[in-house]
């Protein structure tokens, strides 16, 4: 276990270098930040820009738009059932609000829909909890320290990630709600890590400005996720959960509003009926679809559900040629391939090396720009390190934060990852980490506005299954900041709406059955199906001799 | 190759035999308890969750020949070992207390009155020796016994609250309950509060910044890039107490 040895020989050219750039640090001699021309440059490296990885879309609502294959496939694709064998007259669960996903958005959001007065349904597709927000480690953004920062900066901030094209009004609303967030996170009992004088500490992500990324140690989101879920299991008289049951269409009335949707029971294979005044989408981001074959970062049900459904039934897709690879995934130890190194590594000092132990980008970039400068290095310049699995990586040198910082940081700071390495044989306060891109965030989604609506009354939207408000590329700690906001507000307008503007019509499936007409019109063959619900990693060998199985998609039933 | 792919690994590498509950499997001895599932042909829906050492969905047990002692991870963090007879547990049943943080009394006794069943704590240590988090478990068990809520929420902050504590406590407790109980209690009512999130949800509320985002929100994109370049950066190595040089849009 540990650094094999030829590794270990490599880890010598970091530590050669490390006490002449620590004194640069010392001296705030930083590595030269790229300019807005040198930025978009460095973009053309960035996977987006492969054309090759991208089609346009030959069906739906926003049909010409060029998206990854990989998501094409999500959209153009039949319903999981035949629609003719759905009783929509047998209905299994009522309710106000139902909210499909049991995440950090979808919890959010069933929170605010209750405090509104509504009885409230949570649909998810595995655990109440299992989702990215569970994973989020660095932190969430907020412009909280009065006298250095205002929701003006972290306007500005988002902006400037997001290459400009954010959507302003929704930009708007993040950045505003901020601080209440995080005043409503700390009443429900949120350990935020503070001073001992109760003020938050923050620190610096990619591309911000002021230090406004607030954290709980290093897994700010599970902290988060935890504290809302117990909060929602506080209220059980009005909030209820169904777990392992996901959503796999929704159900339109006679008028065409959403009221409720058809549910598969993973366990007993049952398709269950819900009708609800209104209905919260908040399935979350789709990691798991492997855009262009990338490890990921995501949680096993991140398949981008609510993207199929909501796209079937006529939202459209908005940022979703914008994927975000996290700079800094491990590469080595195979076993922890993918995973997230939070970017707070960064945030703390530690640079990002070559082969050579040397600089070749300033560790503060934002996400899309720091990644492709490092795909850049393992690429074109050549400087990558190879691992012994034959992949590429560069150091991301975590020891600098112990001289930087006072040894014992990168143990109390960094918790989650110091226990997890070190089970590898690597201890990531002595030794740096060997780090690639991977696939993290789905910058783009539905379209909704800045009240959580869809253009289809009674549908709700948010989290991360939206598009809009990152634009381009998300910054650090605005996706946890994302789903409070945005689920929040999709709750309450969704109770709103349910009380008082809702109206029964005849349940009907008539968009499903029109889609999948549209689908065989394109020529769509039928086998491609979806929501997918789970990925596929079945073993071909295995599968071979399951002569009798059937695959339904990926799920085998 | 994609990380969670284990059938695409390379076919050289050496197989060692697990037993998942029981029966015999080969596996590529690389892997996570987790991929070695998927590999022996699994499609898991129970048992599986980030798959990334967090959300406490694979809490696992295990032994191995010749070792009288239960092992514990999780499976998604775990390497096989040969020989190793594995049981992922995904659920448990488990008493928990409903309350509202805002009514609660944050006083010592709050474990006692919630969960009186902790007094039935017999000083085994299993539960610290049941956890995937190196937590010590029943040192913060013991904190809330005293009602020393800080300590037992720090104690038990890493908790991923898989259930095999609980699984395995002789006296029937629910430790991670216990421990997110004293969490929310400390976070809520003890720790110091921070009053400048007050003071700037206040300041948006009086629509101080209002002026300011709605010219930034109406501005080409060609103006507002000069905009965001000249903003003045914190510096990296600055204390909290740092001010920008203008005061202006604060």
């Amino acid at each position: 276990m540990g650094y094999p040895p030829e590794l270990k020989k490599l880890i010598q050219n970091v530590e050669r270098t490390r006490p002449e750039r620590i004194a640069a640090k010392k001296a705030a001699r930083e590595f030269r930040a790229m300019t807005l021309d040198e930025r978009n440059e460095m973009l053309h490296h960035h996977p987006d820009y492969r054309e090759e990885g991208r089609r346009e879309l030959i069906a739906g609502p926003s049909k010409g738009y060029r998206i990854a294959h990989e998501y094409c496939e999500i959209l153009e694709a039949y319903s999981r059932y035949n629609p003719e064998d759905i009783d929509l007259n047998t209905v299994h669960y009522t309710t106000d609000v139902l909210v499909i996903g049991g995440g950090g958005a979808g919890t959010a959001a069933a929170l605010l829909a209750e405090e509104q007065g509504a009885k409230v349904l949570i649909a998810t597709k595995l655990r109440h909890g299992d989702a990215n927000t569970m994973m989020a480690e660095g932190g969430i953004q907020a412009a909280t320290k009065v006298g250095k920062d205002s929701p003006y900066f972290h306007y500005l901030d988002v902006l400037g990630g997001g290459h400009f094209v954010n959507d302003p009004e929704l930009a708007y609303t993040l950045v505003t709600e901020a601080p209440d967030i995080i005043a409503w996170l700390e009443d429900l009992g949120c350990m935020l890590s503070k001073y001992p004088d109760g003020r938050l500490k923050t620190m610096h992500g990619g591309g911000t400005c002021r230090k406004r990324m607030h954290y709980a140690a290093d897994i700010t989101g599970a902290e988060i996720m935890r504290t809302i879920r117990e909060e929602a299991r506080n209220r059980p008289d009005s909030i209820s959960v169904l777990e392992f049951s996901p959503a796999v269409d929704l159900i339109l009335n006679e008028h065409g509003h959403c009221e409720g949707a058809v549910l598969f029971n993973l366990e007993t294979h049952e398709y269950l009926i819900v009708r609800a005044k209104a209905t919260v989408i908040a399935t979350g981001g789709s990691g798991r679809l492997h855009i262009q074959g990338f490890m990921c970062t995501n949680h096993y049900g991140a398949t981008g559900d609510g993207l199929t459904i909501a796209y079937r039934a006529g939202i459209p897709v908005r940022f979703l040629h914008s994927i975000q690879y996290h700079p800094t995934g491990a590469v080595f130890p195979e076993q922890a391939e993918g995973l997230l190194i939070t970017e707070k590594v960064r945030g703390a000092g530690a640079h990002v090396l070559n082969i050579d132990g040397l600089q070749f980008v300033y560790e503060r970039e934002p996400r899309d720009i720091e990644a492709a400068a490092i795909i850049r290095e393992c690429t074109i310049v050549g400087k990558g390190v190879p691992t012994p699995t034959g992949k590429f990586g560069v150091w991301l040198d975590s020891p600098m934060i112990e001289i930087l910082s006072g040894a014992g940081t990168v143990r109390r700071e960094f918790p989650g990852k110091y226990i997890l390495f070190k089970r590898y044989g690597i201890e990531i306060d002595k030794e740096p980490m060997l780090i690639y891109p991977t696939l993290h965030y789905q910058n783009g989604g539905l379209a909704y506005d800045n009240k959580g609506r869809t253009s289809i009354p009674g549908l709700f939207v948010g989290g991360e299954v939206g598009g809009g408000v990152h634009g381009e590329n998300r910054l650090m700690g605005n996706s946890l900041l994302d789903v409070m906001v945005f689920g929040r507000i999709a709750g309450k307008s969704a109770a709103s709406y349910a009380l008082t503007e809702y109206k029964t019509g005849r349940l009907q499936l008539d968009h499903v059955r029109r889609y999948n007409r549209e689908l065989e019109a394109a020529g769509i063959p039928p086998s491609k199906m979806a929501p997918m619900i789970l990925p596929d990693y079945s073993n071909p060998a295995v599968r071979k001799r399951q002569l009798t199985t059937d695959y339904h998609g990926t799920l085998r039933e | 190759m994609s990380d969670t792919q284990a059938s695409k690994l390379k076919v050289e590498e050496p197989l060692v035999p697990i037993f998942v509950m029981g029966k015999r499997y080969e596996i590529p001895a690389s892997l996570t308890i987790q991929k070695a599932l998927e590999y022996a042909g699994y499609q898991l829906v129970r048992g599986v969750g980030c798959r990334g050492g967090i959300c406490g969905a694979c809490g696992t047990v295990y032994r191995v020949p010749g070792d009288h002692s239960i092992k514990v991870g999780l499976a998604c963090q775990t390497v096989v070992e040969r020989d190793m007879r594995i049981a992922v547990i995904p659920f448990f049943p488990v008493n928990r207390k409903v309350y509202n943080i805002r009514d609660v009394h944050p006083g010592p006794e709050i474990f006692a009155q919630f969960y009186p069943e902790i007094m039935r704590c017999m000083g085994c240590n299993t539960c610290t020796k049941s956890c995937p988090m190196d937590i010590n478990t029943m040192e913060y068990i013991s904190a809330a016994i005293r009602g020393d809520i800080e300590k037992a929420a720090n104690l038990s902050f890493d908790c991923v609250m898989c259930g095999l504590c609980t699984a395995r406590c002789p006296g029937e407790l629910a430790q991670y309950h216990i421990g997110i109980l004293a969490r929310r209690v400390y976070g809520r009512y003890i720790a110091p509060k921070a009053t400048h999130v007050r003071e700037m949800v206040g300041r948006v509320m009086q629509g101080r910044y209002e002026d300011g985002l709605r010219r930034l929100m109406a501005t080409p994109i060609e103006e507002l890039k000069p905009i965001y370049t000249k903003r003045e950066i914190e510096p990296e190595l600055s204390k909290d107490e740092w001010a920008p040089k203008s005061a202006e849009n604060l």
